[in-house]
Order: structure tokens, then sequence, then C-alpha cells
């Protein structure tokens, strides 16, 4: 089952795992901060336990792709197009463990005890320093939003590869046969 | 098993369909997270607005709270009694539990300069911090019940309540629309009539106004609210003196070079009916109360560069053994606080797009 134009079966099961893991955090992030009722509550208890399991899911990740290579892209790519899928895989995968570092950091700087539900405590990772706490915030925020906007690049450029040059590379992460 | 040359040796047909398809499906996520973070809701009640509207009855303060801007940061410790540990798991209840207290007594409004005469209620926040790392966080305040019961209506009372730009006091007209079309304030208006600016924190009861619930070892939860009973009692010999806008803290300072101040925290158990999700309703005097310790506050310090500066009093920061009831008003405070906190933090930190602090004036 290792084909060389597809994904190993593990890299597939934890790509979609966390594709929809990973757009789950990005909804709860946006909406938890944008709304007084009380699903703010609940919001914010499933955001740290889901970016904890994000971050080692990640971490895992990473490690396999190292040693599993991607099988490669078309040859008759554009070198632009190829540039910019290296550019943004390289990219999901440093937000991937960047946000909920950067997370875990920005709790830990302002003080907050780092909760993830049913008494479970993580240790901070950062000395309590509000001007920290400022810094990580706005940059929790502003690479959520570039997080999302390289998904829909990753999601758009997934669908141009399968609907459009029907070359495979969607094939390659679906695990389905390439159109024969 | 076709290969990639193989794959591509047919030109897909409807090539606008297809493109059409992948448009939509981009623009279809785009639109959803938009609506989710708010770009595309403008009728919601964001954090940001209702900040917003209650900062700007006293004026946008950079680097303060943007409510309860007054303040000053108090230590000590609070000495469980053990009464409470059957009701609730929290380690800080076990009999003969001492745990650090980081407070802040303060006044309500987003004026730091503000007289401590101008508001008849004084505020009480506390943070206990629990050997394993946990945290309570409670933010209390001197008076009997809140006026509204939900986030919207305290925004429509923050607007009907703005000052006037031509008279810089609130339209009594607005104010009076808006009392009449909330009955549920009826018995706060009641209650602050009676009210008067005390002359001193050390003698107040600072009430958690909204409900939570104890867990107890068994797994049962009870619903409570909680009141911080002074052992000080009320001064009689009629308060600060004329044109002092600034006692309350001097009253502090001095009261504590003389020794520690005490406070009961007596647990308020509700019975079947009771409110548990309407801070507007107080419950009846009879109910049952349990004195689950002390607090013993032993020092305050400036806020300015004392311990309580830096900490956002969410009253949702709980340790195991208590948890927030379905009262509205909880999540409400807990998403404004953070908001409020990254204003001041990030002001602090001169973040791009923020005032400095000291650039306003008084």
């Amino acid at each position: 089952m290792s084909r060389s134009d597809t994904f190993h079966p593990f890299a597939r099961v934890l790509h979609w795992l966390m594709a929809l893991m990973i757009l789950t955090m990005l909804f709860v992030g946006a909406g938890m901060v944008s709304t007084v009722e009380t699903k703010h509550d609940w919001l914010l208890a499933i955001h740290k336990p889901l970016g904890i399991t994000i971050f080692v899911l990640a971490l895992i990740r990473l490690g396999f792709r190292l040693t599993h290579p991607a099988p490669p892209l078309p040859v008759d790519m554009p070198l632009w197009q190829k540039l910019a899928a290296h550019a943004s895989h390289w990219l999901l995968y440093a937000l991937m463990i960047a946000l909920p570092l950067i997370g875990w950091g920005m709790l830990s700087a302002g003080n907050y005890p780092v909760t993830l539900g049913g008494g479970l405590l993580l240790p901070p990772i950062l000395p309590s320093d509000p001007l920290v706490f400022a810094w990580l915030r706005e940059a929790h925020r502003y690479l959520a939003w570039l997080f999302f906007l390289t998904f829909l690049a990753h999601m758009g450029a997934a669908l141009m590869h399968g609907l459009i040059r029907r070359d495979g590379v969607l094939q390659s992460m679906t695990g389905g046969r390439t159109p024969d | 098993m076709t290969d990639e040359t193989g794959a591509r040796s047919r030109p897909p047909t409807h090539t606008a369909w297809r493109w059409a398809l992948i448009g939509l499906a981009v623009a279809g996520f785009a639109a959803a997270f938009g609506y989710v973070a708010g770009w595309l809701a403008p009728g919601r009640l964001t954090p940001h607005r209702l900040v917003n509207a209650v900062a700007a009855n006293g004026g946008e303060h950079a680097g303060f709270r943007r409510n309860h801007a007054k303040g000053v940061c108090v230590a000590g410790r609070f000495e469980a009694s053990g009464a409470l540990a059957g009701f609730s798991t929290a380690p800080l209840f076990a009999a003969g539990t001492s745990t650090p207290v980081v407070g802040r007594f303060a006044v309500p409004g987003s004026n730091p300069y503000a007289a401590d005469s101008s508001v008849p209620i004084r505020s009480l926040a506390l943070r206990f911090d629990l050997p394993d790392g946990e945290q309570w966080r409670t933010g209390m305040n001197a008076m009997a019940m809140f006026p509204v019961a939900t986030p919207q209506a305290f925004y429509a009372l923050q607007l009907a309540t703005h000052a006037d730009p031509a008279t810089g006091k609130p339209d009594p007209a607005k104010t009076k629309a808006f009392f009449e079309s909330h009955p549920e304030t009826a018995p706060f208006l009641a209650w602050v009539k009676t009210a008067k600016p005390s002359a001193s924190y050390a003698s107040e009861t600072y009430r958690s106004i909204n409900a939570f619930y104890l867990r107890d070892a068994a797994g049962d939860r009870h619903a409570v609210r909680w009141a911080m009973v002074p052992e000080q009692p009320a001064e009689g010999d009629g308060g600060p003196a004329a044109g002092d806008t600034d006692y309350l803290a001097a009253d502090l300072g001095k009261r504590l070079a003389a020794g520690p101040l005490r406070w009961h925290l007596q647990m308020v158990f509700a019975v079947p009916g009771d409110a548990v999700d309407d801070a507007t309703r107080a419950w009846p005097d009879d109910r049952r109360m349990v004195d689950a310790g002390t607090l013993v506050l032993t020092s305050s310090q400036p806020q300015a560069d004392g311990p309580c500066r830096d900490v956002n009093y969410d009253p949702t920061i709980l340790p195991r053994g208590i948890e927030t009831s379905d009262d509205p008003l909880l999540a409400a405070r807990s998403a404004t606080y953070a908001d409020s906190y990254l204003r001041r933090t990030s002001e602090e930190a001169h973040v791009p797009g923020t005032k400095h602090p000291g650039e306003d004036k008084r």
C-alpha cells in the first residue's frame, strides 16, 4: 500500500484528521472572541485541549513527513506553482506548531492557569509578563488569520489539481485512484 | 493505476463550471469564517462593543482597566474552616488549609481618577493561588443584586446612561425609558436608593452576585452564591473630610498598618426554585449559610506597580470543585474582561494602534 504517487496511509489519516481539527480550531477561536454569549465559555473549553492535541499531532506528523518524503509533484507544473506548493506546506507545518505554542506561551505570560479541563493543568512556559502577553496575543490573532488564508489557498489549489489539471495530486492525499 | 501523464491525457470538460465550484468552495469557507468572526454579523454584541460602551461613560484611559479602573492591590491569605469541604472538592476548602491571595479593592467605573464618593458601590476581586497551580478568581461587588440579567440588557443600560455631549449628563428621558422597559431592574433601583458610598473598603460585604455550583466528592453539585462578610464594623465617625476624593486607599493603608483585616467567606446555598441564572434576583435572607473560612488581608500596594495590576479577575477561572452556572452574565464577564485585559496590556506594550499610557488627561 505504499505507491510512490500517493501519501503513506498514516500521513493521509493524519492529514484529514488534523484538517478537521484545525478547521474546527480556527472557527472556535474566531467565534469565542467575538461573542459575549454563554458559548464563549464552552468554546474556550474546547479551544485549549484541542490546541494542545493539534500541537502533539503536528510534531508526530512533522517527524513522519521528514522521514517519509511526499510524492513528487507533476513534472509539468509551472515553477511558481511548485514553489508556492512547497512554501505553503511548510508554512502550514510552521503554523500548526507555532500557534498552539504561542497560545500556551501567551496564557503563561498573561498569568493564566493553562487548564485543559478535568483538573488537567499544563505548566507555564514563560514567566508572567503583561507586555509579552500583549504581543503574543496579537500574534496569535494575526497568525490564525494567516492560517485560515493559507488553508483557503491550500484547498483551492487542491481542488484545482483535482478538477482542472486532474493530475493525481489531489488523489495522492485522498488515496482514491487517479482518473483513467 | 494511471500514471501522471495518463491522468492529464484527457482535458477536462465544463471547465467554467469546475472553476466556479472551486470559487464557491473558497468563498463559502471565507464567508462562514467571516460570519463566525463577526465581520459579516454587524449586529452582534461583541466583547469589544460592550467594553467600548462601558468605557465611554468614564472616558478611555490607556493602560487602565476599562471598568473598576480605580483601585488598590491587597495581599493576604485565606484560612479554610473546613466546613465547606463536604460540598466542594476544591482543595482550598480543606480544614487547616491556608491559601495565598492577591486581591484588589476598586470603585466601579472606567475613570481611574473618579472621586471615591462618585458611586455607592465598592468591589473586591481575589485570586486564590492553589498549590497545584490551579486558581480561583472572583470579582465581587458590595451590592445586593445586579441591575440587569443579560449582557444585551447591560449594553442597553450603558447606552441609555451615556452622558449627553450637550449637558455632560445622561439624558433623563432615555434613562427613564430604559428602566421602564426593563422591569428586572426594579430590585436594584430600590436597593441603590438606600445605598451610600462607604468611607472604608474594610467594612463592606462583597457578594458574588452571580450563582455558581460547588461539586462535592460524590459528584453532586450545589447552587451557591457567596458573600465576604467583614469582621470590621462600619465606622460611625461620619467618614472622610469634605473635598477628599481618594480616602478609600488611604483608609485601607492606615487600617492595615494597625493590623490584618478579616472577612468571612459565607457560602449561601440555594433551595429549589431560587434563581440560579438571574443576577437581578437576590435570594431570601434565610438561606443556609456555611462559613468556609477567613480571608486575612495583611498589606496593600498601589495598583500602578502592585501584584494585582496584571491580573484579569475573570470569575470563570475556577479550580476543580467550583463551576460556573448558566447565568449569562458570567460568560459575558469572561469575554469582556479578556478584551479589557488585552487593551490595557497592549497599551503598556505600545502595540501599534494603541494609545500610550499617560496620554490621557484627567
